[in-house]
């Protein structure tokens, strides 16, 4: 006979206010779960009275691995943080070790960046809203959008070597400088993005069912959602245009020309449609920062955290002995701390890193909205039915990396 | 595929005829190719291996042609367990539960290397490989693996399925 | 920006023991007691209306051991200000940011799990990364990176 399977957490309630309503367990395996979070809802007959959502499923210990492992190792963990969106989270991990380091990135490296974040993001939102079609049934704007996800994949691929988790950021500047061609394809994966996107609103904008699903449902007041420390598309569904990239531009965004979409009542259309329109300003910074890439080099020439060119390397004994310590003993951060925010696709994605001198990190934070936004989920899960909480979830993009790191 | 069967007693049966061998062997033949290329996974999803595994179930890497597209989110339903990233250690007894209320015949593939063996992550959260708990069938290893990567673990599975005995009316035949 | 951060100096100082600007940030240092006080200055007179984080770090050997680190941004000022108190090891306890943001809840479930920090009047302190029946708090530098405590026991085959 089997021995009892230990339970890993401890519900908030077990007893009901009224005899008649049922607790029902939801997740962490469940398909609309969005990988791994645990929703147990107190429900009146379809009506949810009350919930309690735990999160930390794949609470995988990043913060403790940032303690044992060198600055510059640190980014293949970075990237698994927020993985459908990976490069964001590199320039920002990036970013913060360089503004500790007080270097400044070559111009050429500031564009990509901020290019290559407004693809990742683009990539983020396509996946988000091909999810949430996909629960509500809508199958085929699923492979539309997949598709074309699976086209800026293979681009990335072209030039990181990885379809997910790219790696790419370095402290100082990026891996390698594009090759030849990838920009020519980036034009014409835009031109295919507008033909698929046109086709999703064709099918599902003014469509009876998904107005019905979506229309005044997971409803969040501006209040609610500043409150519970709500940023990024949530926040923006509500009305309110926060946007770090114009709030506290970085990167290259001050020079950019871009509109911050909001919505209206915070409902799950609202986030629908927010993520869209943001995926086309994304697609109109991209076509303008491709006009405004600079030449230059890719990284700064800075030899506290730049390698050095291999040829250097095994042709001179300072080159190598540079090399040797930066891979053994990482780059050396000046002690300190800072905390430095990007716009990532869900929101403010924070890095709180604190260094004792060391190629170590002594602690590194990583604000993920998401986990934040688990805190607030139940205010637009409350109150609705049953079958509301698999749109409400697939719009609240909760990526299970960021939210338990 | 583990099976606990119950030793048979060689006295107590007669030696089989070649004419019932080679029934048995056909019948192993014909299950085996249904059952194949008649996966029903359960998608047993936690990370970023989930971006890999939508790919391949979406166009052009599609899973449809092996006959292992159409994911059953009820255990009760599906015969492949395909974990898909990361297992924590919180997450493990889920796992053990789901995998256990599959029926037979049931076949687990480890999905990214993070199921395979921890990955990269090894520290107090994250379990090293989850053939710690159930039993494993493929492993693809990868992170997260390449969808070509994923259809080549599905084709050795399909393999494997082919080749194994597929007792369908006792233990014996 | 500059000027809000002027006049936090200002008019904090009563309350706060040291402020500084550390790479564009003002760090405002308190004592544990002061932390309520100030957080509700900064959320009724500066507008610091997001709690962005709260996390701790862990300086083994000194006492206090842990020095715990707020941040808040202002939606209207879009300037962030990182607060951080100090509590020792046989009482780390700090007053919960729960009545003042509903965000508090999870942030310092966070903390809690991970460190140890007890927030008074904070409702639930339940686990919420890691599971129940889980000794102790990994991200104290005394708790070995390897030390794995499973729910499931291992198969032997």
């Amino acid at each position: 006979m089997q021995n009892r399977i230990a339970n890993p957490v401890r519900p908030a309630f077990d007893k009901t206010e009224r005899a008649d309503d049922v607790i029902v367990n939801i997740g962490p395996s469940h398909p609309a779960t969005h990988g791994t979070i645990q929703i147990i809802a107190a429900l009146d007959g379809e009506r949810v009275k009350r919930v309690d959502v735990h999160c930390g499923y794949l609470h995988r210990g990043f913060e403790k691995e940032c303690e044992s492992h060198t600055w510059a190792n640190l980014i293949p963990y970075v990237d698994r943080l927020n993985y459908c969106s990976a490069l964001i989270n590199n320039f920002a991990y990036c970013e913060a070790v360089e503004t500790l380091m007080g270097i400044e990135i070559t111009p050429r490296c500031r564009y990509l960046r901020t290019l290559l974040s407004e693809y990742s993001r683009v990539a983020d939102h396509l996946t988000c809203v091909a999810a949430a079609l996909m629960e509500l049934g809508a199958m085929t704007a699923f492979l539309y959008l997949v598709m074309i996800r699976d086209y800026i994949y293979e681009h990335l691929a072209d030039l990181t070597g990885a379809r997910v988790t790219y790696s790419y950021g370095r402290i100082g500047g990026l891996a390698h400088d594009l090759p030849e061609g990838w920009l020519k394809r980036l034009d014409e994966i835009l031109g295919q993005y507008e033909v698929f996107v046109a086709r999703i609103h064709g099918l599902v904008d003014r469509n009876r069912i998904f107005i019905d699903r979506m229309r005044d449902v997971g409803v969040i007041s501006t209040a609610d959602a500043l409150d519970f420390g709500f940023t990024g598309p949530i926040l923006r569904s509500t009305g309110v245009p926060r946007d770090l990239r114009r709030d506290t531009p970085y990167l290259a965004y001050a020079e950019l020309d871009f509109d911050v979409p909001v919505g209206i009542k915070g409902d799950n259309y609202d986030r629908y449609y927010v993520r869209m329109r943001e995926m086309d300003e994304s697609v109109h910074m991209i076509r303008q920062l491709m006009d405004m890439l600079p030449e230059g080099p890719i990284n700064v020439d800075d030899r506290r955290c730049t390698l050095p060119d291999k040829q250097l390397v095994y042709s001179e004994i300072e080159s190598l002995i540079n090399h040797f310590k930066l891979i053994m003993d990482g780059p050396q951060v000046p002690a300190g701390e800072v905390y430095r925010a990007h716009e990532s696709a869900n929101g403010e994605l924070g890095f709180y890193i604190v260094s004792t001198g060391e190629g170590t990190p002594y602690k590194v934070h990583a604000r993920a909205p998401s986990f934040v936004h688990m805190g607030g989920v139940h205010l637009m899960l409350e109150g609705y039915q049953l079958a509301d909480m698999v749109p409400t979830f697939g719009s609240v993009n909760m990526i299970g990396g960021e939210c338990d790191r | 595929m583990r099976s606990t069967t119950i030793p048979i007693r060689p006295a107590d049966r007669p030696a089989p005829s070649s004419a019932f061998e080679y029934i048995a062997t056909k019948k192993d033949e014909l299950v085996g190719w249904a059952r194949k290329f008649s996966l029903f996974p359960y998608p047993f999803v936690t990370a970023c291996c989930a971006m890999e595994f939508m790919a391949v179930s979406a166009t052009p890497y599609d899973t449809d042609r092996f006959g292992a597209a159409l994911p059953r989110f009820s255990p009760r339903q599906s015969d492949l367990l395909m974990v898909v990233g990361t297992v924590t250690h919180k997450q493990a007894p889920i796992l053990l539960k789901v995998y256990e209320q599959m029926c037979e015949p049931k076949w687990v593939m480890a999905f990214g290397v993070c199921a395979t063996s921890g990955g990269f992550y090894q520290n107090y959260a994250a379990l090293a490989g989850i053939d710690k708990i159930i039993p494993v069938d493929i492993y693809v290893p990868g992170c997260p693996p390449r969808p070509e990567m994923v259809i080549d673990g599905i084709m050795r599975l399909q393999e494997k399925i082919a080749a194994s005995h597929h007792p369908i009316l006792t233990k014996d035949f | 920006m500059a000027a809000v951060l002027d006049l936090l100096q200002q008019r904090l100082t009563g309350h706060v023991r040291e402020a500084s600007l550390v790479h564009g940030t003002l760090a405002l240092i308190v004592a544990p007691g002061e932390l309520l006080v100030v957080v509700q200055r900064l959320k009724t007179e500066f507008q610091f209306d997001i709690f962005l984080d709260v996390t701790a770090v862990d300086w083994l050997g000194q006492e206090p051991r842990f020095e715990v680190v707020y941040h808040f941004y202002s939606t209207r000022h879009f300037v962030r200000v990182r607060l951080k108190t100090r509590v020792a090891e046989a009482d780390p306890t700090l007053d919960s940011l729960v009545s003042l943001y509903g965000s508090a809840r999870y942030m310092e479930r966070e903390c809690h799990d991970m460190y140890g920090i007890v927030f008074r009047d904070n409702p639930d302190l339940r686990p919420i990364l890691l599971y129940e029946g889980f000794v102790g708090h990994p991200l104290r530098k005394d708790y070995p990176k390897e030390q794995e405590q499973p729910l499931v026991p291992y198969r032997n085959d």
